[in-house]
């Protein structure tokens, strides 16, 4: 006899906030700026941020609480979960520069545990292996139908910023994606 | 799952994160106010379309949001190559010579 694959029910709903395998947490507050900025300013901005940005491409800068990802050529995320003002940091460098304050318009997601890559996965098409994206790699990418930046903080946890109101279609995903992981 | 090479983000993602942007390397008169209508009907809506070898702007739009150019064929989906938005046209006859030097050679 062939084995047979026991399917078990689940119940709608018993899986938000993760599984064994993948952890959700929502984090913490934290401020938040959209840096666009030229090659000249960066290293006055740096000075002013107290965060190196980085200038090649999936890479990221981090210096306490403040962490700084390159986003594209000329534009970075820079996060700091102390909420300290990063506004008036950038502002501080003399450059010229575009900050936005997006403090409240991206909320985060940790994905924590030995599935969290399965479980990111499940609406990324990006390789999150170890070798092509290490711990403190990060890009723009997608998640389902959302637009998320991933930032891999430890070898088994990832940073999902998303829109504010994408949240709950990211969370809810993550979830599903996260019951999958321990399967 | 159609892989693109980005040249900015120097890696191939997938097609999901990207957005097609219509063809490339159309010069945008410089005299715009004087030329004729047909002139501009020419400039801004007539496209070859042609079976095969197309060179398009495509944008990054859920990564680096950066504008590029690439040859892709029509027929096959088929990327030959990506390149930086500004830099020349590739030679594209090159490219498929060294790929069936490649090919003769195994």
């Amino acid at each position: 006899m062939a084995d047979q694959a026991i399917a078990s029910r689940r119940a709608a709903l018993t899986s938000r906030g993760g599984s064994a395998e993948a952890i959700l947490t929502p984090a913490p507050a934290a401020t938040r700026i959209s840096l666009r900025a030229g090659a000249d300013a960066l290293p006055a901005l740096s000075a002013a941020l107290g965060v190196t940005l980085p200038t090649r491409p999936k890479t990221s800068a981090s210096s306490g609480q403040r962490h700084a990802l390159w986003i594209g050529p000329d534009e970075w995320l820079v996060f700091d979960e102390s909420e300290a003002d990063l506004m008036g940091a950038a502002a501080s460098s003399g450059t010229l520069h575009s900050a936005v304050d997006i403090s409240h318009r991206n909320v985060a997601v940790i994905v924590s545990g030995p599935g969290a890559d399965v479980a990111i996965n499940s609406g990324c098409p990006q390789d999150l292996s170890p070798a092509i994206f290490p711990v403190g790699a990060c890009s723009r990418t997608i998640f389902g139908k959302a637009e998320i930046i991933l930032f891999r903080t430890a070898e088994d946890q990832f940073r999902v910023e998303c829109w504010r109101s994408f949240s709950p279609f990211v969370f809810g995903l993550l979830s599903e994606g996260a019951a999958d992981a321990s399967h | 799952m159609l892989l693109i090479y980005c040249p900015y983000c120097e890696e191939e993602r997938s097609e999901l994160e990207f957005r097609g942007a219509g063809d490339a390397h159309i010069a945008r008169p410089a005299n715009i106010a004087d030329i004729t209508d047909e002139e501009f009907e020419e400039y801004f809506f007539l496209r070859q379309n042609p079976k095969g070898l197309i060179f398009e702007r495509w944008r990054h739009i859920h990564g680096c949001g950066r504008f590029f150019n690439a040859a892709r064929d029509t027929v096959s989906d088929r990327f030959y190559t990506t390149y930086k938005a500004g830099e020349p046209k590739p030679d594209i006859s090159a490219i498929l010579q060294s790929e069936q030097d490649k090919g003769a050679a195994k």
